[in-house]
C-alpha cells in the first residue's frame, strides 16, 4: 500500500471527521486505481457538494468539484469529449439521490462509461445532519424531530430498473471488498453504480458501523447470479435484518460513447481539428 | 430607384404559411434582391392565425417593414387581422369561393385579386397548402420574377419529396402565373432586381453556423422557443460538422454537460430562452468560478415566467447580468443583426477561451426567427481562432492552475496532460485549486487568498474592456436627437434614421452591443454631447437605460418602450423622435 499512497495521494489532507466512512472509500478508490495501473493524469474524478464530494481534493488525479447534484452531467460531458479518460463520480446520497436524482436516472438510460460512487450515509452531513433521501423511516434528525415520514429511496432497485449496467453496493467497514467492486465498476464498460454504506459517525447515530455489521452479508457468499434481473431486483428490496452487499446486477449494452464512433473516427473529440475553409464553404452553400 | 416591396401570407397554423414564406425568401434572394422576413404565430400546432411577411428591395433591408404591399390570405382572418398594415392601394390575393368579405371591411382602397386558388390547386394536388403555391405564381407575374428561378426554388424545397411533387408544385405555380397574366394583366409592380444570388439565413442558423465555424464540438440543449432551431441545425449537421449534439433531461444537465466537455478541452455551447437560462444560472457561476470557457445563448422571448412563448421581448437583461451568485468575470454580447450573430458567436468562443470565462450571447425571438440576406457572404478567409493559454506537457514546473497573474488569466491544462493534475472547484480555492472554504474558512491564509484570487478573476474584465470594440455614433456627429438602442432593435432604428433624414431631421444613433463589461466611459462621452436622447427598448422598464444610468449617471427621460410581444417598428421610432422634438407625427399603426 505504500506505493499506492505515493502515486495517488493528494496534496490535501482529508478534513472528514475521525472515523468517517469516506476515508475507506478514498482508500478503496486509490487501491482500485493502483490495481488497474492507471496513470493519475488519465483519471478524472468529478464530484458535487457535500462531505464526500471533497474527495477529489484528497487524491492526485484530475478533479472537478462542481455544484450540488450536478456531478453526473459534468462527468458525462467530459467523458464524451475525451473517452480516453477514466471518469469517476464521487458523491453523496443527498447529491445523487436527492437534488441530482433526475440526472442519475437519465444517465443510466444513456449508459455512459463512468463509475458513480455514492457515499451513502443516510443524512446530510455537511449541513449538520438533516434527513436525506435514504434516511430510514422514523429516523429522528434535526429536520425531522418527530421522525422521517418519507419512504426512503431504494437506489439499488432504482438503478437496476433504470437501466444501469453494473449495480453494486459496498461497505466502508470492508474496504478490500469495496475496492474490488470499484475496480470492477471501472473495468465495466458502461454506467457502474457503487452505492457505499459510509457511516456518518457524527450525525447518524442510527446507521452505525455496528448496525451494518449485524445485518450485512455478501451476495457472493450465497452464490447470487448478477446476470439474473428478477433475482437482482428481489435482493435489492432486502433491507431489514439482512442487507446484501456486493454485485447485484451486471449486463452488457453499448456505452454512450460507442454511439458517437462515427464522430470520433478513432480519436477523442478533444484532439479533433477545427473545421477548415473548404468544409466551412461547403456548408455555407446551404444559405443560398 | 424603386421602393421595397413586402408580401404577407396569412392563414392558419398548418396551412403551410411558413413553408411558402421561406420559398418566397429564397426566390427573392436568388433574384438578387435583399430580403428581410419575419413571422407571427401562436403556440398551437394547428389553427390560430399566422402570417409570414417577406420584404424585398435592391438595397439592404434592416426591418420587415411597417407596411406591406401584397396580402395573400386563405381565410377571412387575414382580412380582419391584417388589413391594418396593408398599404393604401395594396393588393389582396384571395379566392372568393373560400374567403368572403365586404370590401369595406378592409377599411382602405385595395386592388382586388380574386383568383380561384383552390380550384387551380386541386388540379394538381389535394393538399390545401398548394393554394399558396398558386398565389406565389401570381406574385411572380405581378413582380415580373424569372419563372426559372421559381422552378429552381421549388425543386430545392420539394426535391426530397420526389419528382411528382416537384412537378405538381411547378405546374400550380405556372398556372397561378398564367392566370394573373391573363386576368390581371395590368397589375404589376416594378422592382429592380440584382444580378447575383444573395446569401440569406435566419438568426438561429447564423448562431449555429457561427458555432460550427468557431470549432464548437459539443452542443447540448433542451427544447425551448425561440432557440430550438439552433438545436435542430446542429442535430442535422452532427456528422458533417463532426460534433456531439445532445438533448439532455433539462437545462441544468445541458449546461453542466457542456462545462464537463469544455473542462476536458472541447469548445462547447448551449442555447436556451429565459426560462431555461434561469435553470442554468447556478452553473453559469460555476463556469466563472472554475474558469471554464463556455458559450451560452439566451434567446429572449416575452416574459415574465412562461410569458409569451412565440412573441419577442428584450426583457432578460437583468436576469443575464445577475445570473449566479456574487461576482465573477463574464462577457455579455447583444449582437445587433443576423450577420453580427454569426461573427459574435465566433468572438464569444475566442473571448471564452482567452479569458476562461462564460460568455453569454443575448438574442431574442425577433432576431432568431427573422431571415435576411447579406450584402456580402461571410468572410471565411479572415476567421480568427484564439484558444488562449493552454499549456503544453512539460512546459511548466510547479504548475498552478489558478496562478495569480496581471490580467487574471492562468495557465490552463487539460485532463490527460502529464504533470498538471489539479482540481477545479466551485468552492473558493487557492492558486493550486486547493479549497480554502472549509477547514481554513475565516483563517488568515483564507482571508488573504480569497481576496487575491477574487481580484485575479475580476481583473480579467479590465483587460476584456480594453479589447472590446468601442461604441461609436452612427450617423452625423452633430444631431438634433440621439437614439439609443441595443441588440436587435438596431434594425428598426437604422430605417427610422433614414426616414428622419428624408424629412430633414438630423438624427444619429448609439447602438449598444456589449452589455457586460459595460463600456460606461465611452458611452458617457457620447451621450454627454447629445442634444436630445431617446431610449428605444423592447421591454417594460428600460433595462439597458438602467444600466446606462448605473454606469454613467445619465438618466434618459425620453423612452420608447414596447412590451406587447411585437418588435419595435421604424415608424414608431420616427414618431417618438418627432414627439421629443415637438414635431408632427405620422399616423401610427395600432
Amino acid at each position: 500500500m505504500e506505493s499506492v499512497l505515493k502515486i495517488y495521494k493528494g496534496e490535501v489532507q482529508p478534513d472528514w471527521c475521525p472515523g468517517c466512512g469516506d476515508f475507506a472509500v478514498l482508500n478503496a478508490i486509490q487501491r482500485a486505481l493502483y490495481e488497474l495501473n492507471l496513470d493519475p493524469k488519465d483519471v478524472l474524478i468529478v464530484s458535487g457538494i457535500g462531505c464526500s464530494s471533497n474527495l477529489p481534493g484528497f487524491i492526485s488525479t484530475y478533479g472537478f468539484h462542481g455544484i450540488h447534484g450536478r456531478a453526473i452531467p459534468v462527468a458525462t460531458g467530459a467523458k464524451l469529449a475525451n473517452p480516453e479518460l477514466t471518469v469517476i463520480v464521487t458523491v453523496g446520497d443527498g447529491d445523487c439521490y436527492g437534488i441530482g436524482m433526475g440526472h442519475f436516472i437519465h444517465a443510466m438510460r444513456r449508459n455512459p462509461d463512468i463509475t458513480v460512487i455514492v457515499m451513502n450515509n443516510q443524512v446530510y452531513g455537511l449541513t449538520t445532519g438533516q434527513a436525506s433521501p435514504t434516511s430510514m423511516k422514523k429516523h429522528v434528525t434535526k429536520s425531522t424531530p418527530f421522525g422521517v415520514i418519507d419512504d426512503p429511496i431504494n437506489p439499488i432497485a432504482l438503478a437496476i430498473a433504470g437501466g444501469a449496467t453494473y449495480v453494486s453496493r459496498g461497505f466502508s467497514g470492508d474496504p478490500i471488498h469495496l475496492a474490488q467492486l470499484i475496480k470492477n465498476g471501472i473495468l465495466h464498460k458502461g454506467f457502474a453504480l457503487v452505492d457505499v454504506f459510509s457511516p456518518c459517525v457524527t450525525f447518524n447515530k442510527l446507521n452505525t458501523y455496528e448496525w451494518f455489521r449485524k445485518r450485512i452479508y455478501k451476495l457472493e457468499s450465497i452464490g447470487h447470479d448478477p446476470t439474473n434481473f428478477e433475482l437482482a431486483i428481489k435482493r435489492a428490496y432486502e433491507f431489514g435484518d439482512k442487507i446484501p452487499i456486493g454485485l447485484f446486477y451486471k449486463t452488457e449494452k453499448p456505452s454512450y460513447e460507442e454511439y458517437f464512433e462515427d464522430i470520433y473516427k478513432g480519436k477523442p473529440l478533444v484532439y479533433h481539428d477545427f473545421p477548415n475553409k473548404e468544409q466551412i464553404k461547403e456548408i455555407m452553400k446551404e444559405f443560398y | 430607384m424603386t421602393n421595397p416591396i413586402a408580401v404577407r401570407f396569412c392563414g392558419a397554423a398548418g396551412d403551410g404559411i411558413e413553408s411558402i414564406g421561406s420559398i418566397m425568401v429564397r426566390t427573392f434572394a436568388r433574384s438578387g434582391l435583399h430580403v428581410y422576413a419575419y413571422r407571427n404565430y401562436q403556440s398551437v400546432i394547428r389553427g390560430g392565425h399566422v402570417w409570414y411577411q417577406v420584404r424585398a428591395h435592391n438595397k439592404k433591408l434592416t426591418s420587415f417593414g411597417d407596411y406591406y404591399d401584397i396580402m395573400v390570405t386563405t381565410n377571412k382572418d387575414g382580412i380582419v387581422y391584417d388589413s391594418a398594415q396593408l398599404r393604401e392601394g395594396g393588393i389582396i390575393i384571395y379566392d372568393a369561393n373560400k374567403v368572403k368579405f365586404d370590401p369595406s371591411e378592409v377599411g382602405k382602397k385595395f386592388i382586388d385579386l380574386n383568383i380561384p386558388l383552390a380550384e387551380i390547386a386541386q388540379l394538381y394536388s389535394r393538399i390545401a397548402a398548394m393554394q399558396n403555391v398558386v398565389a406565389y405564381g401570381a406574385i411572380a407575374y405581378i413582380l415580373d420574377l424569372d419563372f426559372n428561378i421559381l422552378k429552381e426554388v421549388l425543386e430545392y424545397e420539394f426535391g426530397d419529396k420526389g419528382r411528382e411533387i416537384v412537378e405538381q408544385n411547378i405546374a400550380a405555380a405556372r398556372k397561378g402565373y398564367e392566370y394573373a397574366s391573363e386576368v390581371y394583366k395590368n397589375v404589376r409592380i416594378k422592382i429592380e432586381k440584382g444580378s447575383r444570388r444573395r446569401m440569406f439565413l435566419n438568426g438561429t442558423s447564423a448562431i449555429a453556423f457561427g458555432g460550427y465555424v468557431a470549432g464548437c464540438k459539443f452542443y447540448a440543449a433542451y427544447p425551448m422557443t425561440p432557440s430550438s432551431p439552433i438545436l435542430h441545425w446542429f442535430a442535422e449537421h452532427t456528422k458533417k460538422a463532426g460534433m456531439i449534439v445532445l438533448q439532455p433531461e433539462d437545462e441544468i444537465a445541458v449546461i453542466n454537460m457542456a462545462i464537463g466537455a469544455s473542462f476536458a478541452g472541447v469548445r462547447s455551447m448551449v442555447a436556451t430562452s429565459g426560462g431555461g437560462f434561469a435553470l442554468m444560472s447556478e452553473a453559469v457561476g460555476l463556469a466563472g468560478m472554475t474558469e471554464t470557457p463556455l458559450v451560452i445563448v439566451e434567446g429572449q422571448r416575452g416574459g415574465p415566467s412562461t410569458g409569451l412563448p412565440t412573441n419577442t421581448e428584450q426583457g432578460d437583461v437583468r436576469q443575464v447580468l445577475g445570473a449566479g451568485q456574487s461576482d465573477y468575470p463574464k462577457v455579455v454580447i447583444a449582437p445587433r443583426d443576423i450577420e453580427e450573430l454569426f461573427y459574435s458567436t465566433i468572438e464569444a468562443f475566442n473571448l471564452a477561451e482567452k479569458y476562461q470565462i462564460p460568455v453569454i450571447i443575448v438574442s431574442d425571438l425577433y432576431m432568431n426567427e427573422s431571415a435576411t440576406t447579406l450584402e456580402n457572404e461571410f468572410d471565411i478567409e479572415n476567421i480568427k481562432i484564439d484558444r488562449g493559454w493552454i499549456v503544453k506537457e512539460g512546459e511548466i514546473k510547479d504548475y498552478k492552475r489558478f496562478l495569480i497573474t496581471e490580467n487574471g488569466v492562468s495557465p490552463r491544462a487539460l485532463p490527460g496532460m502529464k504533470g498538471y493534475n489539479f482540481v477545479a472547484a466551485s468552492d473558493e480555492h487557492d492558486e493550486k485549486g486547493h479549497l480554502v472554504s472549509d477547514v481554513l474558512a475565516g483563517l488568515p491564509y483564507m482571508l488573504k487568498i480569497r481576496k487575491a484570487i477574487m481580484e485575479k478573476r475580476m481583473r480579467k474584465e479590465q483587460y476584456i474592456l480594453k479589447e472590446l470594440e468601442p461604441p461609436t455614433l452612427y450617423g452625423p456627429q452633430n444631431a438634433d436627437i440621439t437614439i439609443v438602442s441595443w441588440g436587435s432593435t438596431r434594425g428598426a432604428v437604422r430605417e427610422a434614421l433614414q426616414i428622419l433624414e428624408n424629412e430633414g431631421i438630423i438624427a444619429n444613433s448609439l447602438e449598444i452591443k456589449y452589455l457586460h463589461p459595460f463600456q460606461g466611459k465611452e458611452i458617457k462621452e457620447i451621450l454627454e454631447k447629445a442634444k436630445e436622447i431617446l431610449l428605444v427598448e423592447n421591454n417594460y422598464s428600460g433595462q439597458v437605460g438602467g444600466l446606462i444610468a448605473q454606469h454613467t449617471g445619465i438618466f434618459i427621460k425620453n423612452k420608447l418602450l414596447k412590451y406587447d410581444g411585437m418588435p419595435i417598428m421604424p415608424l414608431e421610432i420616427v414618431n417618438k423622435a418627432k414627439e421629443v422634438l415637438n414635431l408632427k407625427s405620422y399616423e401610427v399603426i395600432k
